[in-house]
C-alpha cells in the first residue's frame, strides 16, 4: 500500500512539474461581448466585428487583433446583435454556417463570449476545420495528430474503467461521472476561486482520486460485502451516474463553458500540422501518466498484486492479497486519471455537465475494443477509437464521427470478441 | 399551493399517454431484461425506430398511415435482428455495451444534418399523425373531478391501453407456453438449455424481437400522442427510466411493467409538479432552488431511487427474488 501511495505521488509530482506553464488570462470585467476567430487553430486577424443595441443603435465596432481576439464592451445587460463583416475575412476563409449576423442576450456582469466558426472556403461545415487551403495530406495529418489526442484522453479514462471492471468486474456506467468531476472540479477551482489553471488541474485530479477512493470505502466496498450481483451492481452504477450527473447539472447549469485560460491559443506549426503548445503539453503529460502507471502495473509489487486480483480474485486472496485494499487503489487511481481526462477534455472541448457521460460511450468502446479488464487492450483500443472517430470525416459528416467509432466497436465485437488484446476465454 | 392542480396532474398520469408509452415499453424491456436475462440497453432505439418509421414514411414520403405503422414494426423487427446477430453470443456486459453503443448510432443517425431531408435531422418531423387524428370518435373532454383528458388524448389513450391488453396478453401467453419456458430457463442457466439440444441464440434472438416489437408500439404512442418525433428524445436515459420501472414494478412479472409505469410517473409527475410550485409560493428558497433546477431534481431522484431499490429491494413490488437476473460474469 505504501509504495502504491509512493508511486501515486510520484505520478502527481510529475503532473504539478510538467504542466509548469505561463499563464495568459484574459478575463474581462462587467458585460462585453468578445470572441476568438480562429480558423483552424490559426487567430484571424483584421475582422471588422460592429455591435449595435435592439434598435440597431451602433454601440461599438472592433477589429480582431493579431490573436484573434475581439471585445466590445458594452453599458448593460440586454440584447445586442453582433455583425461580422464578412468582406474584411482573409482570402480563402467563410463563415462555415453563413450566419455573419447574430442576436444575443448579455446577462448582468458577464462577458458573452460569441462564436463565429470559420473556416476553409470550401469547408463543408465541418466542426474543426484543418488550417485553410489544406492539402489532403495536411488534412489527414491533422485529424491523425487530433485522433492520437482524443485516444490520449480517452485512454486515461479507459485504463480506470478497465482497471475496475478487472479487479471487481463491474462495468461502472458512472465512470463518465468521474471524467465529468474533473473537468467540473478545475473550473471550479479555475474560474470561480481563481486559481491557475496548472493548480486547478491537479487540485482536480487529487480531488478525483480523493472520490474514487471515497465512493469505493463508503459505497461500492459496502456493496461487495453484502454480496451484491455484478449485473445488480452494473444497474447500481447507472442509478448513480443519473444522480451525479444531474446533480452537476443541479449546480453547474446546462451551459458549456471555458476555463479562464489557454482557451484559444494560436497553434504553432509542426511540418504538416498547427498544434497549441497546451495539447502538446496534455499530450506529453498523458503519455507520462499513462507510462508510469503501466510500468507500475508491470514492474512493481502492488501492480502484480492488481493483475493476481484481476486474473483470480479468489486465489489472490488466498495468497494473502488484500483484494479489497486493491480494489480501493485501483479505485483511486481510476478517480484520479479520469478526472485527470477530464481536465484536458474540457480544454479540448469547454466544459459541461454531460460531457463525461458523452465521452463514456467511446472509452466503453475502447475498453471493450482492447479487450475487457485488459489494462493494455485498454490503451490500444483508445488510440483505434481515437483515431477511427477522427479520421472517419474524412468519408463521413463529422456530427456522425462518433458513429463511426461505434460502428467499428461492433464490427470488431462481431469477428473478434475478446477484443484485440483479449483472452480467448468463453464469453458466450 | 393549488393542490388541485398537482394532485390532477399526479393522477393523470397514473393513466396518461407518456405512462401507457413506457409501460408498453418497459413491457417489451421485461421480454428481455426479466424473462430472458438479456441486459438490452438499447430499447430506445427499438422505440426510435418505430416512430421514425412510421414518420417518415406518412411525412417525408407520403404513403398512407397504416404503412407506417407496417413499416415501423418491420423496422424494429430488423433492429433487433441486426442489434442480435452480433452481441447474442456475447456475455451480459459486452451485450449491455454493444446495445447502447447501437441505440446512440440510431438515435446520432437521426439528428444528423446529412439525412435531415428525411429525419428532419435535430428538429424531428411532424404532421404524420392527421390519419390518426381523422378517426378520433371523441368531441367532448373528459373531467372527472381534478382529471382532465383533451379527446386527443384520450384517444391515444384508448388505443394505448388497448395495445397493453394485447401485450400484456401475449406476454401471458408466451411465458406461459413451453417457448417461455425454454426462455426462462436460458435466463437461469444458458449451458443447461444448450445440453437438452435448444438452440440457445435463436430463442435468445425470438425474445428480443417479441421485445423490440411490442416496445415498438410504446414508439408509436409516444410520437402520436406528441404529433411529432424528435430524435434526442429517444437517448440512453429513456432506456434507464424503463430499467427503473421494469425493476419497480417486478421483472419477470406479467403486470410488473404497467404498475411499475404507474407509480413511477405518478411520483415523477407529482415532484415536478410540486416542487416549481413551491418555489413560486417560496417555500422552497430560491438560493436553494430555482425553477429550472427542479427539472435535474426528478432525475436525481429517479437515479436515486434505481439505486435504493436494487440494493433492498431488486424484486421490486411483485417480483421474485429467486427470478431477477442480478448476478453473473
Amino acid at each position: 500500500m505504501r509504495r502504491a501511495v509512493i508511486i501515486f505521488t510520484a505520478v502527481l509530482g510529475f503532473l504539478l512539474t510538467s504542466l509548469g506553464l505561463g499563464a495568459t488570462s484574459a478575463l474581462a470585467d462587467g458585460e462585453s461581448l468578445q470572441g476568438t476567430l480562429v480558423n483552424g487553430s490559426q487567430p484571424v486577424a483584421g475582422v471588422v466585428i460592429k455591435v449595435s443595441d435592439e434598435s440597431g443603435g451602433p454601440i461599438g465596432q472592433v477589429t480582431s487583433g493579431a490573436d484573434g481576439k475581439w471585445s466590445v464592451p458594452v453599458k448593460s445587460a440586454g440584447t445586442y446583435k453582433v455583425d461580422l463583416d464578412t468582406t474584411t475575412l482573409p482570402q480563402g476563409v467563410t463563415l462555415t454556417n453563413n450566419r455573419p449576423s447574430l442576436t444575443l442576450t448579455v446577462f448582468e456582469g458577464a462577458a458573452r463570449n460569441v462564436l463565429f466558426p470559420l473556416g476553409a472556403a470550401a469547408g463543408t461545415g465541418e466542426k474543426k476545420p484543418q488550417v485553410a487551403g489544406t492539402s489532403t495530406f495536411d488534412r489527414v495529418s491533422g485529424l491523425v495528430y487530433t485522433g492520437i489526442h482524443l485516444g490520449l484522453i480517452i485512454a486515461l479514462a479507459a485504463l480506470g474503467l478497465s482497471l475496475i471492471f478487472g479487479t471487481m468486474g463491474l462495468t461502472n456506467f458512472a465512470h463518465g461521472e468521474l471524467v465529468t468531476f474533473g473537468a467540473l472540479g478545475c473550473f471550479l477551482l479555475n474560474v470561480t476561486i481563481g486559481l491557475p489553471l496548472v493548480v486547478s488541474a491537479i487540485l482536480a485530479v487529487v480531488l478525483g482520486g480523493a472520490v474514487g477512493w471515497f465512493q469505493d470505502k463508503i459505497f461500492w466496498g459496502w456493496l461487495r460485502n453484502r454480496r451484491t450481483g455484478l449485473i445488480g451492481m452494473m444497474i447500481i452504477s447507472i442509478g448513480v451516474a443519473l444522480v451525479f450527473r444531474y446533480l452537476y447539472l443541479y449546480l453547474f447549469s446546462g451551459d458549456t463553458r471555458q476555463y479562464a485560460e489557454y482557451v484559444a491559443q494560436p497553434g504553432i506549426d509542426l511540418g504538416p500540422i498547427a498544434v497549441a503548445p497546451k495539447n502538446l503539453v496534455m499530450d506529453v503529460v498523458a503519455i507520462v501518466v499513462l507510462i508510469l502507471v503501466s510500468l507500475a502495473l508491470t514492474m512493481t509489487r502492488l501492480g502484480k498484486a492488481t493483475r493476481a486480483v484481476s486474473t483470480n480474485p479468489s486465489l489472490a486472496a488466498a495468497s494473502g492479497i488484500s483484494v479489497d485494499a486493491i480494489i480501493r487503489l485501483v479505485w483511486t487511481i481510476g478517480g484520479a486519471l479520469a478526472a485527470l481526462s477530464g481536465v484536458m477534455l474540457g480544454l479540448f472541448q469547454g466544459v459541461n455537465y454531460q460531457m463525461g457521460f458523452q465521452i463514456l460511450l467511446l472509452v466503453f468502446a475502447a475498453v471493450t475494443l482492447g479487450g475487457l479488464g485488459t489494462a493494455f487492450g485498454a490503451l490500444v483500443g483508445s488510440l483505434v477509437i481515437g483515431l477511427a472517430t477522427q479520421l472517419s470525416t474524412l468519408w463521413i459528416p463529422t456530427e456522425l464521427k462518433n458513429v463511426g467509432a461505434l460502428v467499428v466497436l461492433i464490427v470488431i465485437i462481431l469477428f473478434r470478441p475478446q477484443g484485440i488484446l483479449g483472452r480467448r476465454e468463453r464469453i458466450g | 399551493m393549488n393542490w388541485d392542480i398537482i394532485f390532477g396532474v399526479s393522477l393523470e398520469s397514473l393513466f396518461n399517454t407518456t405512462m401507457i408509452a413506457y409501460a408498453l415499453a418497459a413491457i417489451g424491456l421485461n421480454v428481455h431484461f426479466g424473462y430472458t436475462g438479456l441486459l438490452n440497453f438499447g430499447q430506445s432505439a427499438f422505440l426510435g425506430v418505430a416512430a421514425y418509421g412510421l414518420a417518415m414514411t406518412v411525412a417525408t414520403f407520403g404513403a398512407p398511415f397504416w404503412l407506417g405503422i407496417v413499416i415501423g414494426l418491420a423496422g424494429a423487427v430488423v433492429l433487433a435482428l441486426l442489434l442480435g446477430i452480433p452481441t447474442l453470443r456475447l456475455r451480459a456486459d459486452y451485450l449491455a455495451i454493444v446495445t447502447i453503443a447501437a441505440a446512440e448510432i440510431v438515435r446520432l443517425l437521426f439528428r444528423s444534418v446529412s439525412l435531415s431531408e428525411w429525419t428532419g435531422g435535430s428538429d424531428g418531423l411532424q404532421s404524420f399523425s392527421d390519419d390518426f387524428y381523422k378517426l378520433n370518435p371523441y368531441s367532448s373532454p373528459l373531467k372527472i373531478g381534478i382529471v382532465d383528458f383533451d379527446p386527443r388524448e384520450l384517444w391515444v389513450m384508448t388505443i394505448g391501453w388497448a395495445l397493453i391488453g394485447i401485450s400484456l396478453l401475449i406476454v401471458f401467453l408466451a411465458m406461459r407456453s413451453p417457448w417461455g419456458r425454454v426462455i426462462k430457463a436460458i435466463r437461469e442457466d444458458e449451458d443447461a438449455v444448450r445440453s437438452l439440444g435448444k438452440n440457445v441464440v435463436s430463442y435468445k434472438m425470438q425474445s428480443l424481437i417479441l421485445g423490440g416489437v411490442l416496445g415498438s408500439l410504446g414508439g408509436f404512442i409516444f410520437a402520436l400522442s406528441r404529433a411529432a418525433v424528435q430524435p434526442d428524445t429517444y437517448g440512453t436515459e429513456f432506456t434507464f427510466y424503463m430499467y427503473t420501472i421494469v425493476i419497480l414494478g417486478g421483472a419477470a412479472r406479467v403486470f410488473g411493467p404497467v404498475v411499475g409505469s404507474m407509480i413511477f410517473w405518478f411520483l415523477l409527475a407529482f415532484i415536478n409538479a410540486v416542487l416549481p410550485a413551491a418555489i413560486t409560493q417560496g417555500y422552497i428558497p430560491t438560493w436553494l432552488m430555482t425553477p429550472t433546477q427542479a427539472g435535474a431534481v426528478g432525475y436525481i431522484l429517479v437515479g436515486a431511487g434505481l439505486v435504493l431499490l436494487l440494493i433492498y429491494r431488486p424484486q421490486g413490488i411483485f417480483g421474485d427474488r429467486k427470478e431477477v437476473m442480478l448476478d453473473g460474469r
